[in-house]
């Protein structure tokens, strides 16, 4: 076996390996960052400025984002499964796919990942910024927990305002559905509402609230801790952003996979 | 420095901190005597920040750090927090907060207590200690000069009457003039038998603020003494470093 052939069978299986390592600590890094994170948020001093501040800036202002997405987003639905349901002769079902649709699925995946965009992203680069130029250094000398008054509200609220977020994503969505149905499609706006609700159950609402109780603490755990973990000046801070996106919408995909497995099998 | 058990506020034993493979320090030993204003000079890169870092439990380290004789370790350095008032090199105020606010900070939030109204009164009578007027209270840190920033931080370190000070090259980035009356600020501030620390590679603000000078190269001491006799000293790294900064 020649040098090179020799430190290819070498190199690869240590890479793997290496990269495995780095995957498998990162999730413990992050489980124990979470872990701490809560355990600091019910323990006082409670910062309730911090909170409220936290309510508005990623509860309140997140709100116009997910409206225009889930109205939008439930017209192109109604269009599409009508377009669907002609073939199939199903045209009937598009309240009820609509609607149950929208609450199993898109409404926590959509206002996550519009969320994630905005608040995930808004969060690593604060929290990076403040890294950097030694703020979260001076928040450690004035005798205050980085971690408490930082990253615990975050998490909290985040985790708080998804569902909130998504039950009026859900609605907005289901609406702009209604709408379209009604307005364009020609369908009877009082059938429409009966067979919405009709076919509504229990188990579609909580496991839409559970979906985005997850979501929301995955965020801004991604936020803050890659915020947290920056270095090396504006370089760290778009870094930290972008990672904070990229594996926020990642996790929160392959998380609505496992919960969907979970919550309706 | 010749000092006894009693006297002693800060003591560090056998300090070691590596990054990666570099060598920090090794086994460094200071103590600091109550009530005395230390300057720790040297050029940059070594290890002058980093020991401040160690001090404050800003970053791990191996070998011991005492305050007033108490073991600081990971959880037990709240009286140092609380006791202690830090300037950094950049200011380190925080964006999203007023003056009035990043001012009265460790007041609001560490357990003090203190009213809206007191922590406006009490900014005040920190912007005038720093030779402010009371007109930026309700400026934010972007809308303040480089040497404005530095001023708030410092009334900032000082707002709860700490023992101990610690500042990180203080005059860095600053003209001439500002340094000055910032040394001028930060003497009058050390001389009521408050314990400090000073980082800086800058022989005149040394010399201007310090009692005792330890001279620092990659992370060893080389020379050590009174400040009166620095510039008579005949250590020859210290004479070239003092030459090269005239």
């Amino acid at each position: 076996m020649n040098k090179n052939k020799q430190n290819f069978y070498y190199l690869f299986p240590t890479l793997i390996g290496k990269n495995i390592i780095i995957f498998i600590t990162s999730i413990g890094n992050i489980t124990s960052f979470l872990i701490y994170a809560l355990y600091k948020a019910v323990i006082p001093p409670f910062y309730i400025k911090e909170y409220v501040k936290q309510i508005y800036i990623i509860g309140w202002a997140s709100l116009p984002v997910v409206a225009l997405t889930a109205f939008f987003t439930g017209g192109a639905l109604a269009l599409q499964i009508y377009s669907g349901g002609t073939r199939l002769n199903a045209e009937s079902a598009v309240p009820s796919i609509v609607a149950i649709g929208f609450l199993r699925e898109l409404g926590p995946v959509l206002c996550g990942l519009m969320v994630a965009g905005r608040v995930s992203s808004a969060i690593a680069a604060e929290l990076a910024t403040m890294k950097v130029t030694e703020q979260i250094d001076a928040l450690t000398t004035l005798a205050t927990d980085p971690i408490k008054f930082l990253v615990s509200p975050r998490i909290v609220i985040t985790t708080i305002s998804l569902p909130i977020l998504t039950t009026i994503g859900n609605i907005i969505g289901i609406f702009g559905g209604y709408l379209i149905s009604v307005e364009r499609l020609g369908f009877n706006p009082i059938l429409y509402i009966e067979s919405s609700i009709k076919y509504i159950e229990f188990s579609d609402i909580y496991s839409s609230l559970i979906k985005a109780a997850a979501f929301g603490m995955i965020i801004s755990t991604m936020g803050c801790y890659f915020g947290f973990r920056a270095s090396r000046g504006a370089l760290g801070v778009g870094k930290a952003t972008t990672d904070s996106v990229v594996f926020s919408s990642i996790l929160i995909l392959a998380f609505n996979y496992f919960l969907t497995e979970l919550l309706f099998r | 420095m010749d000092i006894n058990n009693n006297n002693k506020e800060l003591e560090i034993i056998n300090l070691s901190k590596k990054y990666g493979n570099k060598v920090i320090f090794n086994n460094l030993n200071i103590q600091i005597p109550k009530g005395k204003s230390i300057g720790i000079m040297g050029p940059s890169g070594t290890g002058k920040s980093v020991l401040l870092k160690c001090i404050l439990g800003l970053t791990d380290y191996e070998g011991k750090i005492l305050y007033k004789g108490t073991l600081l370790d990971k959880r037990n350095r709240k009286d140092l927090y609380n006791q202690s008032g830090m300037l950094f090199q950049n200011g380190a105020l925080f964006d999203s907060l007023n003056v009035w606010q990043n001012i009265t900070f460790k007041l609001i939030n560490a357990g003090f207590f203190y009213s809206t109204v007191n922590c406006l009164l009490v900014a005040k009578k920190m912007l005038n200690q720093v030779e402010l007027g009371d007109d930026i209270l309700q400026n934010m840190p972007s809308e303040l000069s480089g040497g404005m920033q530095k001023r708030v931080a410092l009334a900032r370190a000082i707002v709860n009457s700490p023992n101990i000070l610690f500042f990180d090259e203080p005059t860095t980035g600053l003209d001439p003039l500002t340094a000055k009356s910032i040394n001028n600020l930060i003497f009058k501030l050390t001389k009521n038998n408050v314990t400090s620390l000073i980082i800086s590679h800058d022989p005149i603000s040394i010399q201007k603020i310090c009692d005792e000078v330890i001279f620092l190269i990659d992370g060893i001491i080389e020379w050590q003494g009174n400040i009166k006799e620095m510039s008579a000293s005949k250590h020859k790294m210290l004479k070239d470093y003092l030459n090269s900064k005239n």
